[in-house]
């Protein structure tokens, strides 16, 4: 797909125009952004720290069912206001190198956070030991970190590339 | 402003912060760590400020999770810190003139003074709420100043990013 011709065409659009006017929109939107950032990577945070034994006052169901619905919810108000924004700047992102990779490591994180909340859920099968199978959930709860960490260099990159 | 003056001029012509202006990705990295160390400031600060609104995890006994949250809060507000004074000695003139970057050093103060007057007078209560009772009023209160303190601080450091002219 042509990243450059879709996103002039878009920007040709009345919407894309609409959004750009709003003079705080896109300010608000970027606030939400970060806020839905916070509650992401804090949430896996939190989640992690349980995993790695640093916080032990609960137990890992407790800590999973508390922080993860945080995920989801994060991962839809980032979406909701990342679509609106590229709606808004659409040469600014579409073309981009870094927002590419970005999109990519967003894939990578959605898998490696969907597995590890599948991880949580099963039972080890009878050739695992608990140890292993616990070992696996703690290394896709980092991996996923590392992944949203990723994501957020990614996106702060997208200001100081230039599209190709 | 002109006594402040000489020591911004001096801090922006400083090794450290010609440095960073000249190289093409230590601001970019740095404001990026920025970024990562603020999520993990605010999301901490929601987790303890949730639980005193009665919104999230009323089980988790109140000492016990901010005995686990906390610690990070401070770390991760430390390299906020850090990082933001990085990028201020850049262009110290004029972030220390920028109007939005001077409401959100206002905003972190009151959100500061909030959570240190909440900590001597509230929290010394704690124990007999922290265990399911009925959360205080004044510590909800805490709790939501707390809140509308941290989103502002975020939409004005954004604003600060389109108030700025960069270098």
């Amino acid at each position: 797909m042509d990243m450059l011709a879709l996103a002039q065409w878009l920007s040709a659009t009345p919407l894309s125009a609409a959004i750009q006017n709003a003079l705080w929109l896109i300010p608000l939107l970027q606030t939400i952004h970060i806020l839905a950032i916070a509650m992401v990577i804090s949430s896996i945070f939190m989640i992690d720290l349980r995993v790695l034994r640093i916080a032990t006052s609960q137990p890992m169901p407790d800590t999973a069912r508390r922080f993860v619905p945080w995920i989801w919810t994060g991962l839809v108000l980032l979406a909701l206001s990342g679509a609106t924004l590229i709606v808004g700047e659409p040469e600014r992102s579409l073309p981009n190198p870094a927002f590419q990779i970005k999109m990519l490591l967003l894939a990578l994180a959605i898998a490696v956070t969907g597995a590890f909340q599948a991880s949580l859920r099963r039972e080890p099968a009878p050739s695992e030991r608990a140890d292993q199978s616990r070992r696996m959930t703690s290394v896709l709860a980092v991996s996923a970190l590392v992944l949203w960490c990723a994501i957020v260099v990614a996106g702060r990159w997208i200001a100081y590339i230039k599209a190709t | 402003m002109e006594s402040v003056l000489p020591v911004l001029q001096w801090l922006e012509g400083s090794a450290l912060a010609v440095t960073i202006t000249e190289s093409d990705w230590v601001f970019p990295a740095i404001e990026t760590v920025h970024v990562l160390a603020l999520a993990l400031v605010i999301g901490t600060v929601c987790v303890v400020d949730l639980r005193l609104l009665g919104w999230a995890s009323p089980k988790w006994p109140y000492r016990q999770l901010v005995r686990e949250t906390l610690p990070w809060t401070w770390a991760a507000f430390g390299f906020s810190v850090a990082t933001g004074s990085l990028m201020f000695i850049t262009q110290a003139v004029e972030y220390y003139q920028n109007t939005a970057f001077r409401i959100k050093m206002l905003l972190i103060m009151l959100a500061g003074i909030n959570m240190v007057a909440f900590e001597l007078i509230t929290a010394r209560e704690a124990a007999k709420w922290d265990h399911g009772m009925p959360v205080p009023p004044a510590a909800k209160l805490a709790a939501t100043l707390s809140l509308m303190f941290w989103v502002s601080i975020v939409f004005f450091g954004r604003r600060i990013g389109f108030t700025m002219i960069p270098e």
